[in-house]
């Protein structure tokens, strides 16, 4: 295998992640809106930590992102 | 690769010196600096129009009190009375990055030689703003609690055999926060403008190519752009807060102490 079908393979490979950190923030709006179903009146205080925890899981995906990125375009071979 | 050479996704995240080349001197003018400045402008602007203290505020004044007073609650909030201490830098990191990543998405692009910059796809430029972050927990955190600072590494209840790993995983984290903070902005900018642009070049190909199956692509491609551009202006705005929030919690952290 040459250099750059293995650079494509690899970016695509590291797309997973970003679909892996989709799931993470749908179980983090699905967490929030079951417990805020359940009390909506103290869903409002909590939507702070509800973004905190959006950030982490959204942070992954977008590392998998950048990672493809330095793959197809970070060096050149 | 032969597409690779016809799209460049890359290309509009380069900065180029508007005077010649950005080698020689490290002040060259260059468009980045031309659209901060505008974004500056359309800032400056925006304050300006509703900072005239009315008794009666207009809508204008009350859009402007809307942002500040967001910001201070989420100050206040999150850091405790201390907060308001904090405000303003927070909401210049807000109010910055907002504005930045709203202006990116201007369609001037069709007056030419007009296409908008995104300054916060710029690691330089989010980098920044989270070392500035982060310096001002240092500061403040020695500052009023000298070298008891470093008890933020224990938490409290951390059993006595644990200490050495517990402190360890926590000064990590600690360390990683001003890459994360800017990595996140950034990152999450720099993919929204790929997608436009990739997908915009598929919509430009597929009508060029003139067969059934290049518009039928176009026209898919041109729907997904819809989409993009209605998730990216949602995500402009999450990630201005999330960038605001998170910078306000760090804050809170070296005030309180956990």
């Amino acid at each position: 295998m040459d250099l750059a079908s293995a650079k494509v393979i690899g970016a695509g490979l590291a797309a997973i992640g970003t679909g892996i950190a989709s799931v993470g923030v749908g179980f983090v709006f699905g967490s929030f809106l079951q417990g805020a179903l359940r009390n909506p009146g103290a869903a409002d205080g909590q939507q702070g930590r509800l973004f905190i925890g959006f950030a982490a899981a959204e942070l992954l995906g977008l590392i998998a992102f950048a990672v493809a990125m330095i793959i197809l375009y970070g060096f050149n071979g | 690769m032969a597409a690779k050479s016809v799209i460049d996704p890359m290309h509009q995240f380069q900065i180029d010196g508007l005077s010649g080349a950005l080698t020689g001197s490290p002040f060259t003018f260059t468009n980045s600096a031309l659209w901060m400045l505008f974004v500056l402008a359309c800032l400056t602007l925006f304050m300006w129009g509703g900072m005239k203290r009315e008794l009666v505020p207009g809508r204008w004044q009350v859009a402007v009190e809307g942002f500040v007073e967001f910001i201070s609650g989420m100050t206040l909030t999150s850091i405790g009375p201390e907060g308001r201490k904090y405000t303003p830098w927070i909401f210049t990191l807000f109010i910055f990055i907002i504005f930045s990543n709203y202006l990116s998405l201007l369609p001037t692009g069709v007056i030419p030689g007009g296409h908008p910059f995104a300054v916060t796809a710029q690691f330089t430029v989010t980098g920044l703003m989270a070392v500035i972050s982060f310096s001002i927990v240092l500061v403040v955190g020695f500052w009023k609690h000298k070298l008891h600072f470093f008890s933020l590494f224990v938490p409290h209840g951390t059993p006595k055999p644990m200490v050495p790993l517990i402190a360890l995983i926590e000064f990590i984290s600690f360390m990683v926060r001003p890459f994360s903070l800017a990595l996140r902005l950034f990152v999450a900018m720099i993919a929204g403008h790929i997608l436009f642009e990739v997908f915009g070049n598929f919509v430009v190909e597929g009508i060029n190519s003139g067969t059934a199956m290049g518009y039928a692509i176009a026209l898919i491609s041109f729907v997904f752009v819809l989409g993009v551009n209605a998730i990216e202006l949602l995500v402009c705005a999450i990630q201005a807060y999330v960038f605001a929030l998170l910078s306000s919690l760090y804050i809170n952290d070296a005030v309180n102490l956990h």
